[in-house]
């Protein structure tokens, strides 16, 4: 099997940032809140990227603000596709008033746009990691569950699933193990997408000061510290920036390849 | 001898294949085929799946279709090697000199265009005709192949015409460019026996009257005889046999095409009605949820132990739905089931788990009866584990036993369906049922999808087991060749009643109901004419027409 040239930069870039936040106590330089310089100091050799708005190698941050941002991405993710695919797949398999409840339910939820909902929960709620996780896990997962229910509700029709029904089998069989394994992959590629989203999701949040709080690192959180500097030339701002849209790139292009890859096994046709 | 039309010399056309888990290959699926078609002449290709056919017949307007390629050799259309023409000059071939009529007619049409539009299209695009000028061939056509209104037919969509009538449109498309040739492919499986007749007649009337020559591809070779003047029978991509219609039906030279020939060699005694029904179903009245019209009304039927009851009719007639209330997927609006002596519960849910494990139903398409992600130990290991709580040894013992008994051997337990062939799909699906050890086994056109010396096997198998196992069958077919091999009784079904119900030998002796006529003279037949005679002969229209 040969891996496209694309997707194997995607999976660099993928693993590099992965590996940075799982060791980032032992790749920064200096601690994540300590003050090692002066305001805005330029990249040079002790400081690589230079410091920044009060002092701190920006550098240290960006590797303790990737692990931040990556953890409560993944956390949130995990949480929306547990919760939206476990709830599609029952509305698909329950069928009548139970589907009928659980989707416009969702509609309602989804008809309120997600940024402005979590920053009314947020300004109630006291901001925790925590909170963070399960708010964007559950908004997320309305999104799951309607692929999750789209791509249940064609399996649920086939002949094999009836079989199973006639069989005896119960709702929780026919969910695990006759529709999950045939929607894995469809699920799969969204999960790629639906990571990317929760980065940028959390950034816009700490951005606006409502996500991850100081003097806690995270990219959206960088972004908002430093943006004043862009007004005297000084990128720090930008920084964090090139991270969010490298990693979202590459993990695009990682999740392009699975989608593909899977779909040929149906025989190449898609 | 006139210069042929179509000259096709050593054609050879390979596909890239992905078997799961293993590399993509490529394979040759057709190894070196030469023919020739005059003008006006109708060639049958006739084969199994898998044989080539419809890819040789695309192959006459220089395409391959879905990951298929023309590896080698030539195909001459009007003197001109197609294989080696430019895009503009392929287009100028295509829906001009040679058009295509498609199996599926209603997956052809475009449902939002009106049929008029549809069946003029190539020719205007062709600059063959105006726009009236083919609108009035159109009219023509339709007329021709007995369309009911003719004229203000074309203004109708796709979905406002039946199957049948579908079908003869798409005929109309590909005549209304004055071809020099036409690629039929399956023309009239998908129709129901007695609706097939029709358009059978419909088609070889055009042909003959407009005289095209044609490609008529089918699997059938009893529909073939009807319309062709020569044949050509194919197994993997090999030419077996070419002759005239006459030489392949009645002295075949080859093995291969004897076997096609004498399909059906099943000798099936009927047995004597036991005293103690099996199933017992009594004025059943069913309907779906939204509609106001029943699917069936007042049903009673009875099949006895160890018997074959044969569900006929044609699609629409509502034998599915006999199934689906039986099987209690859809609960009965009147009547009473009785199963083995105790009253069955009308909705599925609730029934106790024994009257599940002894109801068993094998489906049409083995394809989507199994999961693709299990493996066929699975598959068949599940109802052994569910009913019996089998585990480990033990299971995979009577696993085996069943592979055994439906002649597969070793080695299937860690296939994937999709490794599988067709029959070998279906036999699997066999053993699921017998794994629960069932009282009765609801067969829903289990070998229409199949070829017929496929089907021929699993026919025999299933005969095999029922004398073994000692289960009833509700067998739920279209097909009353298939009927005479398997059934003890029959109930024909029309439009949701069934018309005649009673032991196999006395179903289908005469004097016969008007239905009954002409479902049993619409099974085609292997002989010279008989379309004529039969179409002469008949009382009544079906259904789909």
């Amino acid at each position: 099997m040969r891996i496209p040239i694309a997707a194997l930069v995607g999976l660099f870039f993928t693993c590099l940032f992965f590996a940075m936040a799982i060791f980032a106590p032992f790749i920064a330089p200096y601690g994540m809140a300590e003050v090692v310089g002066d305001v805005w100091e330029p990249p040079s050799e002790q400081f690589r990227l230079g410091t920044d708005s009060i002092g701190r190698d920006l550098l240290s941050r960006m590797i303790y603000g990737g692990q931040t941002t990556i953890f409560i991405a993944t956390a949130a993710t995990a949480l929306s596709f547990i919760t939206g695919s476990v709830l599609g797949f029952f509305a698909a398999v329950s069928g009548g008033w139970i589907d009928q409840a659980i989707s416009r339910f969702v509609d309602l939820i989804m008809s309120i746009p997600s940024l402005i909902f979590a920053l009314v929960v947020l300004s109630v709620m006291p901001t925790t990691i925590t909170i963070l996780i399960v708010l964007m896990g559950l908004l997320d997962s309305t999104r799951v569950y309607r692929l999750a229910r789209a791509v249940a509700v064609d399996i649920t029709v086939m002949d094999y699933v009836e079989a199973a029904r006639l069989r005896g089998e119960k709702t929780a069989w026919i969910i695990f193990r006759e529709i999950l394994p045939n929607a894995l992959s469809p699920l799969v590629a969204e999960m790629g997408l639906r990571f990317i989203f929760a980065v940028l999701f959390v950034s816009t949040l700490s951005f606006l000061g409502l996500g991850v709080q100081p003097p806690q690192a995270d990219w959206g959180g960088i972004v908002k510290e430093n943006k004043e500097g862009i007004n005297y030339g000084i990128s720090a701002a930008l920084y964090p920036a090139y991270a969010i849209a490298v990693l979202c790139i590459s993990i695009n292009l990682v999740a392009d390849w699975i989608l593909n890859r899977t779909t040929s096994l149906k025989g190449g046709r898609g | 001898m006139t210069e042929p039309l179509l000259k096709v010399r050593g054609l050879k056309i390979g596909a890239t294949i992905y078997p799961p888990g293993e590399k993509a290959r490529d394979i040759e699926i057709v190894h070196g085929v030469d023919f020739d078609l005059e003008p006006g002449k109708v060639l049958g290709l006739i084969g199994e799946s898998g044989a080539g056919k419809s890819t040789i017949g695309l192959a006459s307007m220089a395409y391959g279709r879905g990951g298929v390629e023309i590896t080698g050799g030539s195909v001459e259309v009007n003197g001109r090697d197609v294989l080696q023409s430019g895009i503009r000059d392929i287009r100028r071939l295509r829906g001009a000199e040679v058009t295509y009529v498609s199996q599926s007619a209603a997956a052809s049409f475009n449902p939002a265009k009106k049929i008029m539009e549809q069946v003029t299209e190539a020719a205007i695009l062709q600059n063959k005709f105006t726009k009236a000028e083919a609108e009035e061939r159109a009219v023509t056509l339709f007329a021709k192949l007995g369309l009911p209104d003719p004229d203000n037919i074309g203004q109708r969509y796709p979905h406002q015409v039946s199957g049948g009538q579908l079908q003869r449109c798409m005929t109309a498309l590909a005549l209304c460019p004055e071809p020099d040739l036409v690629v039929f492919d399956e023309p009239t499986t998908a129709l129901d026996v007695t609706t097939q007749i029709d358009v059978l007649a419909a088609i070889k009337e055009a042909i003959r009257d407009t005289g095209v020559a044609a490609l008529y591809i089918t699997h059938d070779l009893a529909v073939v005889a009807q319309v062709s003047d020569h044949i050509m029978v194919l197994r993997m991509g090999d030419m077996v046999e070419y002759g005239t219609v006459d030489q392949i039906i009645n002295q075949p030279r080859e093995e291969y095409t004897r076997a096609l020939v004498s399909v059906r060699s099943i000798e099936h005694e009927e047995k004597q009605p036991s005293p103690d029904p099996v199933l017992k179903v009594e004025g059943i009245t069913a309907r779906y949820k939204g509609t106001d019209f029943d699917v069936l009304k007042d049903v009673n039927v009875e099949l006895h132990r160890g018997q074959t009851l044969a569900v006929v009719g044609e699609s629409g007639s509502g034998k599915s739905t006999l199934a689906r209330v039986i099987t209690g997927l859809l609960p009965p609006s009147a009547g009473s089931i009785t199963f083995d002596g105790r009253s069955l519960t009308p909705d599925m849910p609730s029934r106790p788990i024994d009257d599940l494990r002894e109801l068993q139903m094998i489906y049409q398409m083995a394809d989507t009866a199994m999961n693709p992600r299990q493996t066929v130990g699975t598959i068949i290991g599940r109802p052994l584990e569910f009913y019996f709580g089998l585990r480990g040894a033990e299971k995979q013992k009577r696993i085996q036993e069943l592979l055994d008994e439906i002649e597969l051997g070793d080695g299937f337990q860690d296939r994937y369906p999709a490794e599988l062939s067709g029959g070998q799909k279906q036999r699997v699906c066999i053993a699921r049922a017998l794994a629960a050890k069932p009282k009765l086994i609801i067969c829903d056109e289990v070998t229409s999808a199949l070829d017929p010396l496929v089907a021929d096997g699993i026919l025999k198998l299933l005969l095999d087991l029922q004398k073994i196992e000692d289960v009833a069958y509700l067998f739920i077919t279209h097909d009353l060749a298939t009927v005479r091999a398997i059934a003890d009784s029959i109930a024909v079904m029309y439009q949701g009643e069934v018309v005649r119900y009673g032991p196999k030998s006395q179903v289908l002796s005469p004097p016969f109901d008007d239905y009954t006529d002409l479902l049993l003279s619409s099974v085609p037949e292997m002989r010279l004419g008989w379309l004529e005679e039969v179409i002469a002969n008949r009382k009544m229209e079906s259904a789909g027409n």
